[in-house]
């Protein structure tokens, strides 16, 4: 359990944007594929999984529509909006810049001060 | 907004689809499961147990799909419902206040919407106007109403305006049906040829009138009839285009229907036949369409497009010197034709159509609004009072869902939700309630020769006026005990409800504000409802003068005898009076040409003296006065010296003396009629005075008035009018006359009237104004004794344990009575000092309506307050009395 990170609501809305960048998936899809990215490093709750992916088509940067899965199943794929596009990029940079800010606050050491 | 809308129409769409897509994420995530070994129900498990809780999933996903509110809405509404039907006697009393309330203000408006806004029922109304001389006609002539015009107008008018597309002319008068003494009359719609095309309407069957039908001299081109009369007479069968009606013994061919919505141009009243104006001459037998000083038209047009209301009047204005130079009536003073050449045309917007009705009653109507608005106010009161006892009720319910964590936001709209359901329920039947209601105020305005035909169907504005009514009433009691939610603390909800008596005392003052505030609107509208019955009841026992009482009016129609000169309809005239005057029954007859209140009016000019100046002039047989009843002050009544042939001689009445001579004595004074056509320049001789009576109505002062010997008169009408005294009650002495008036010939027609009833009836609008406003403040009343008693009891049950002390230590019931009472007193002085500082300004905008007293009229608003005070006591009298039954070993026990 230790080697998996839980994630909080706007990391996951950000992952799921960039799973979903990478190609119309349907929910279970999006799951596995952030899954297979992080190599099972990230834990993700699946009941929460869905609130997300609806929360982000209420805001329009992702639609949904019925297809069909792999296993000849009706499933609802998900596709990213330009909105969600734009959103996606705005939100890694930040998310790079915060990075960065905290990669240098931890490692400071006494001597640089 | 969308997703809304989804939410309440596709609800069980998208919560399938959910459904759908949850499982697919489940067998997906079993089917891999599957594939790497495990048996497939253990797999499916597992997956469940890997996804969680779906329910707490799905119901995050509501939330973030954002429609949540709506769902939750849905569920107060469902909740709200429960509550309600827990508690059928609170709902049932709450739904019946609203839709009296409702109702009542929805059946007034509905009237205002009949009467007032509804447009014409034809093609683009807006286009339609109105075209009348610029500040009404000044009664010039004989004129119906002050914005007719005579045909010769018309006839001009025609010609030389502009701005229309399409002028029409229209007016309308009983016209016989059948033929001699069997005829009976229909309503009949007199057009120009080119009135129907101009209107925009198409024939339901056969076709119109046009231009070609309607040529002067045309005799009977034929007859269009109303929907409603084609439906009554000829069972709506084609067969009727091409049949004859029987108008006055003349055939005429039906040439089509009008629509079934058309009822004609006059709304509150509708038409039967319509026949061409160049029939008119010869339905009436007289030649009406040459006469310059008779106005009887109304005249409207379609505005050409493009131009504006403004601008057609402009035209019409600059063509008025030459139309009226055109048409001068003949027979007139040069200064009575100088006044007729200054007249102006101007267009009137008429998508609305023209409605005696509508200036009559407008403005009763719009305070009528205003009445059941204010009862409204205090049924809403009511609810809120009750709503706020039931809201005491659950406090402790709310108490611990507040405690528990719940969201205030929430508490509240459940409460509006409920609320909600209330005006709705009241809302609905409110509307049933005002169908019942508007029928029966209809049904009171109407008289048996003034039948009212409105257009009472629903529109869209009735129904927006009652949903914006129903959800305001919603709001207020609704919102009011919310509000009290939304700022208590639930720790001291918690600590009230064990203890009955801190939270109490705050909801108890406001409750006591709502009962002050319903005194002071009661009052208010009880002030209105006594001074319209005291003002209808100073019209009805005033004294006009005359005894209007065991008098019949016989109109008797000599012209279907057909004679060939006017002047030999005379004769038999007087032969009927005579024979009228030999009926057992009958005291005392005579005939006149003026009927008093009746509203018409007949002026002369006349030069007195040194003076210039004006008279009303009616022409009576001899026995006039006696008939009448009306005392002669001075000088003699006519008698056997005044003859055709000898001087004229006038009667003249107080008013006269005293506004032209001075009040010195007028007998043996002469006086000159100015000239008019048919009534030459003439010299009277005063030879009497008699008492003042009423002239046109009763409310109007009574003006200077002279009489002449009908036998003076130069070309009496081919009709009389013959007033009977009897001594017994009309119906038998109507069945007497009819029979002796056949006898002397059978073609004459006659109508009987009675004069009293015929005067109530023109008294309807007061009559009605004092019968609506005494109901409604009948029901404020009663309303407001229901919430004063309720409040009243509430105190009781507040102070039941101080009551039990005072009893314990010793307090008689009398004593107990009269705290409570005290305390329903100072409810009751505050609200009657608020009331009567409202009802002041309020019935001020009622002062046109009244007669014979002023609106701040003081013994009217000390009677309202003493009623109003005594209905408070004897609704606090009850719970006062229960105070008395206080156990104060129960009482204490409380404590």
């Amino acid at each position: 359990m230790d080697k998996q990170m839980e994630l909080l609501q706007d990391t996951l809305d950000m992952l799921i944007l960039k799973a979903v960048s990478l190609g119309p998936l349907h929910g279970y899809g999006v799951l596995l594929r952030i899954q297979q990215i992080s190599k099972d490093r990230l834990e993700i709750q699946q009941g929460s999984l869905y609130p997300a992916l609806y929360r982000l088509e209420h805001q329009g940067w992702i639609t949904s529509e019925w297809g069909e899965s792999e296993n000849k199943r009706k499933a609802k794929y998900y596709r990213l909006t330009a909105a969600g596009k734009r959103r996606l990029q705005t939100e890694a940079e930040k998310w790079n810049r915060m990075a960065d800010v905290i990669a240098g606050i931890l490692g400071t050491t006494p001597e640089e001060i | 907004m969308r997703s809304w809308m989804h939410a309440i129409f596709l609800r069980s769409r998208t919560e399938s689809e959910m459904d759908r897509e949850l499982r697919f994420h489940i067998e997906a995530f079993a089917d891999d499961l599957v594939r790497d070994g495990v048996i497939r129900e253990e797999a499916l498990r597992r997956a469940r147990i890997a996804f969680g809780g779906i329910e707490r999933a799905k119901e995050e996903c509501r939330d973030a799909r954002g429609i949540s509110f709506m769902e939750s809405l849905l569920r107060d509404l469902r909740f709200g419902l429960r509550m309600l039907r827990n508690s059928p006697g609170f709902t049932g009393v709450a739904v019946l206040t609203l839709a009296l309330g409702v109702g009542a203000n929805t059946a007034i408006f509905q009237l205002l919407d009949a009467v007032g806004l509804r447009s014409l029922p034809v093609p683009r109304p807006s286009e339609l106007a109105q075209i009348e001389i610029r500040g009404g006609n000044r009664g010039y002539g004989i004129s119906r109403l002050s914005d007719s015009l005579t045909y010769p107008l018309w006839e001009q008018l025609r010609v030389h305006q502009e701005g229309f597309s399409g002028v029409f002319a229209w007016s309308g008068d009983e016209i016989p049906l059948g033929e001699g003494a069997r005829a009976k009359s229909a309503r009949g719609l007199f057009v120009t040829g080119e009135a129907f095309g101009a209107l925009g309407l198409s024939p339901v069957r056969g076709r119109l009138f046009t231009r070609e039908d309607d040529r002067p001299g045309c005799g009977f081109p034929g007859a269009v009839i109303s929907y409603a009369f084609w439906q009554s007479e000829f069972g709506g069968l084609d067969s009727a285009i091409g049949g004859k009606l029987l108008v006055d013994g003349h055939p005429l061919e039906v040439l089509g229907v009008t629509p079934p919505g058309f009822f004609g141009l006059d709304v509150g009243s509708s038409f039967d036949v319509a026949v061409p104006f160049c029939s008119v001459p010869a339905i009436n037998n007289s030649p009406v369409l040459t006469r310059r000083d008779l106005f009887w038209l109304t005249v409207m047009g379609r505005l050409k497009p493009g131009w504006s209301i403004a601008r057609a009047s402009a035209q019409l204005d600059a063509i008025s010197p030459g139309v009226f130079e055109a048409t001068v009536p003949d027979g007139y003073s040069t200064k009575s034709r100088d006044s007729y050449r200054a007249f102006r045309l101007a267009a009137y917007p008429a998508g609305t159509g023209v409605s005696e009705l509508r200036e009559k009653y407008r403005a009763s109507l719009w305070l009528l609004l205003g009445i059941t608005g204010m009862v409204l106010l205090i049924a809403c009161a009511n609810l809120a009072n009750l709503m706020l006892v039931r809201a005491g009720k659950r406090e402790q319910e709310v108490a611990v869902r507040l405690a528990l964590g719940a969201s205030r936001r929430r508490l509240i709209l459940q409460l509006l939700a409920e609320g909600l359901m209330l005006a709705i329920g009241g809302g609905v039947a409110g509307i049933f309630v005002a169908n019942a209601f508007c029928r029966g105020i209809v049904w009171l305005l109407s008289t048996q020769r003034n039948l009212l035909e409105l257009n009472l169907a629903l529109d869209w504005r009735v129904l927006t006026f009652t949903a914006a009514i129903a959800m305001v009433t919603c709001t207020i009691f609704g919102l009011v005990p919310a509000l009290r939610f939304s700022r208590s603390e639930p720790s001291d909800a918690l600590k009230s409800g064990s203890r009955g008596m801190i939270a109490g005392r705050e909801r108890f003052s406001f409750q006591s504000a709502l009962v002050v505030l319903q005194i002071a609107v009661s009052l208010v509208l009880l002030a209105g409802a006594v001074l319209f019955v005291r003002s209808f009841r100073n019209l009805v026992t005033l004294d006009p003068g005359f005894r209007e009482k065991n008098i019949l009016i016989a109109f008797i129609n000599l012209k279907p005898m057909h004679l060939a000169k006017p002047e030999q309809y005379q004769p038999f005239a007087d032969e009927l009076l005579e024979q009228i005057r030999s009926v057992p029954q009958v005291e005392a007859a005579a005939t006149s040409t003026h009927i008093p209140l009746d509203g018409s009016s007949w002026t002369l000019g006349v030069h007195i003296k040194d003076l210039d100046t004006w008279s009303k002039f009616t022409w009576v047989s001899p026995e006039y006065f006696q008939t009448m009843e009306v005392p002669l002050l001075a000088g003699r009544y006519f008698d056997d010296r005044d003859t055709q042939t000898s001087p004229r001689v006038a009667i003249v009445n107080e008013a006269f003396v005293g506004n032209y001579l001075g009040g010195t004595n007028p007998i043996g004074t002469t006086m000159r009629t100015v000239a008019e056509p048919n009534y030459p320049s003439d010299v009277y001789e005063i030879v009497g005075v008699v008492k003042d009576t009423k002239y046109a109505s009763l409310r109007d002062d009574i003006p200077p008035e002279s009489f002449g010997l009908v036998s003076q008169l130069p070309a009496g009408p081919p009709w009389t009018t013959v007033f009977v005294r009897s001594s017994s009650a009309p119906a038998a002495v109507i069945a007497a006359l009819g029979e002796k008036i056949i006898q002397v010939n059978p073609h004459v027609r006659v109508e009987f009237r009675v004069f009293e009833k015929d005067i109530r009836n023109r008294l309807i609008r007061e009559q009605t104004m004092a019968t609506l406003s005494g109901v409604f403040g009948g029901l404020a009343a009663l309303l407001t004794a229901i919430g004063l008693y309720g409040v009243i009891s509430y105190i009781v049950t507040m102070r039941r344990n101080e009551i039990g002390i005072r009893i314990a230590l010793g307090a008689s019931q009398g004593n107990v009575v009269r705290i409570i009472l005290r305390q329903t007193l100072a409810l009751v002085a505050f609200g009657v000092i608020l009331g009567l500082a409202l009802a002041l300004p309020v019935t001020q905008s009622a002062s046109s309506l009244l007669f014979g007293l002023r609106p701040s009229d003081p013994v009217t608003l000390a009677l309202a307050s003493l009623f109003l005070t005594a209905v408070a006591l004897i609704a606090s009298f009850v719970p006062a009395r229960r105070a008395t039954k206080v156990d104060p070993m129960v009482a204490l026990r409380y404590e």
